[in-house]
């Protein structure tokens, strides 16, 4: 079953697969494709969509329905996703499931409407105030779009937080053909913390952040702290190229490694040994993926000044030296300077 | 011995942290005893806010939601349109309602949401220790307009009930003040007309209680609540301001 679709309702069609309840959104470019899907198509599979008086309502939404237990998203591109940081602060302390998209743009303020990867610091380390992450996803195509939404619902639910996929404006406005049978599983999980109503439940529940003994709010930390490091072994996930026989490795995630791949092949043609490392995970960041790159020399493109490379470099920690390529602005990445940036790195 | 006067069954064993001659324990008991009355604890979520109420998810027995300062209506919006069987109820204070979230609040009445909205306004933050409030009366004093409210330049008190009115979304919406018995049994009366309408016809409702806040008014018990009934009355004036299901009562 394979369609031609643009990455946003890629992401839309696959909400509404994995039985989400609500959209809550607001206009942004470039990612009103969701929202304008979600308008059309949602109600007519049982679901609420709302267009909200701004993001900061919009994420406070998200925070009710997902507390009454049900399957919420909302999406927004950078300026927006700004916006939403206190709330998905709070849906984050009070353990509440729910899928946030962001489909970047260049920043800092209103920046430009195209495509960037400027937001890596914001979504991997948290993004609002306080001791927290999301668990973040990173497609690089359509079909990968699709696949990761359904993706995303699953783990919101089955760790109890939040999800963020990170994509961008390219990913998102790009039509591709993706294969619709080939999306993961809906996995359903049991809510009995959901402030849903009692419903002859003996007790009340409470969905809450507000911890005034700093004891108590040590506690909830640290237990946070105990799930985020059994993800961290879990969840990592990364695609990888030509690792083993390397001389040189180039690391990107989404639009930028697929251009990057184009240049691979182009070095590879030129008897150039390279290979790539795409993370698909974001946050927990794939570190795993660098255990066996003593000596080879690394380098990291991405559509900013300089953001995923310090998880890299924090993961090689001295074994390999570690390059940066960048573009920024809404500007792409261009596969000829990265072609350069290898030949150098292969002929130092 | 028969006893008649009893906790709402609605309201824990918690002990409120409330101030003497504060609203809230007041306000929450009328909630309860409407909670009781219209038998729909089972069904109702309370989402309550960042203010003297905050912990107010210990006090009530339904279940709750603790939402950020001036979200309320947004949350509550994404429960009650995921559960139209539910009965959600805002209970919020005058910063939270009527400055942090007031396009919050505004929107939600012009969805018209099925919600009902609880609306303290005792003209002062009270958690933070007694700062101007957008409800704060001209020339009052607290520890951000030290020399009273100077509206040239801190701008004119909202008046809630009068801005909601203007607009099509609500169903129901009524000023009360708990500074008697009188003016207590018309809140009872208000609040439970208020949970009636969001059920009956799937409506909003907004009730706002004029409330005294002695410790930051800097005053005893008594002189606070008698403030209610003369200043906070004067510039605040008591009644009902839109019923859309009125039978002529």
């Amino acid at each position: 079953m394979r369609q031609l679709m643009k990455g946003n309702e890629a992401i839309a069609y696959a909400a509404i697969y994995s039985g989400i309840k609500c959209f809550f959104g607001y206009p942004i470019t470039p990612q009103t494709e969701i929202a304008a899907y979600m308008a059309e198509n949602l109600p007519k599979n049982g679901g609420v969509f709302l267009q909200a008086e701004s993001e900061v309502s919009a994420i406070n939404m998200v925070y009710g329905a997902a507390g009454a237990g049900f399957r919420v998203m909302t999406s927004s591109s950078s300026p927006g996703i700004s916006l939403k940081q206190e709330g998905i602060s709070y849906i984050a302390a009070a353990d509440l499931p729910c899928v946030i998209v962001n489909v970047m743009r260049a920043g800092p303020g209103l920046g430009g409407i195209q495509a960037a990867q400027s937001d890596y610091f914001q979504a991997t380390k948290g993004g609002g105030h306080g001791d927290y992450h999301l668990i973040v996803l990173a497609p690089a195509s359509a079909q990968e779009m699709a696949q990761m939404t359904v993706t995303a619902f699953n783990l919101a639910d089955k760790w109890r937080m939040p999800v963020m996929i990170l994509s961008d404006g390219v990913t998102g406005q790009m039509m591709e053909l993706v294969d619709l049978s080939k999306l993961p599983e809906v996995e359903y999980y049991e809510k009995p913390w959901a402030a849903n109503g009692r419903r002859g439940r003996n007790h009340h529940n409470i969905i809450n952040t507000l911890y005034l003994s700093p004891e108590d709010l040590e506690e909830v930390n640290a237990r946070q702290e105990e799930k985020y490091g059994r993800i961290r072994e879990e969840l990592q996930d990364w695609e990888e190229y030509g690792v083993e026989n390397a001389d040189v490795i180039v690391t990107a995630y989404g639009i930028t490694a697929r251009i990057a791949r184009a240049a691979i092949d182009r070095a590879e043609s030129e008897g150039i040994r390279v290979g790539l490392i795409r993370p698909r995970t974001l946050w927990p960041f794939p570190s795993k993926a660098f255990e066996n790159v003593s000596g080879k020399k690394i380098l990291c493109a991405e559509l900013s000044r300089g953001q995923m490379v310090e998880d890299v470099r924090l993961a090689v920690n001295g074994r390999a030296s570690v390059d940066f390529y960048g573009r920024c602005g809404g500007m792409l990445a261009d596969e000829d300077e990265i072609l350069d940036e290898i030949r150098r790195l292969a002929n130092e | 011995m028969n006893n008649i006067l009893k906790k709402p069954d609605s309201i824990t064993d918690v002990p409120f942290h409330y101030c003497p001659g504060c609203g809230h324990g007041i306000a929450h008991r009328i909630l309860g005893e409407v909670i009781d009355e219209l038998k729909i604890k089972d069904k109702t979520i309370a989402v309550v806010p960042v203010g003297c109420a905050v912990e107010a998810y210990d006090y009530f027995d339904c279940d709750v939601m603790e939402a950020a300062h001036g979200r309320a209506p947004s949350v509550a919006t994404g429960i009650k349109r995921c559960m139209s069987d539910s009965v959600v109820v805002s209970y919020q204070g005058d910063g939270d309602l009527a400055a942090i979230g007031t396009a919050e609040t505004i929107h939600m009445a012009a969805r018209g949401e099925a919600v009902t909205v609880i609306f303290i306004n005792n003209t002062i933050y009270g958690m933070t220790g007694g700062q101007m409030a957008p409800t704060t009366l001209p020339l009052q004093i607290t520890q951000t307009t030290p020399f009273g409210r100077d509206v040239l330049t801190q701008g004119y008190p909202l008046r809630m009930c009068e801005i909601l009115s203007q607009i099509k979304g609500p169903s129901y919406i009524e000023r009360c003040a708990l500074d008697s018995v009188p003016h207590i049994r018309a809140a009872k009366r208000a609040v439970k007309k208020a949970v009636e309408y969001q059920i009956r016809y799937s409506a909003y409702s907004f009730v706002e209680l004029l409330s005294a806040c002695p410790t930051n008014w800097r005053l005893s018990p008594t002189e606070a609540v008698k403030r209610v009934g003369s200043d906070m009355v004067d510039y605040y004036p008591l009644g009902v301001y839109y019923d859309k299901f009125s039978e002529g009562e």
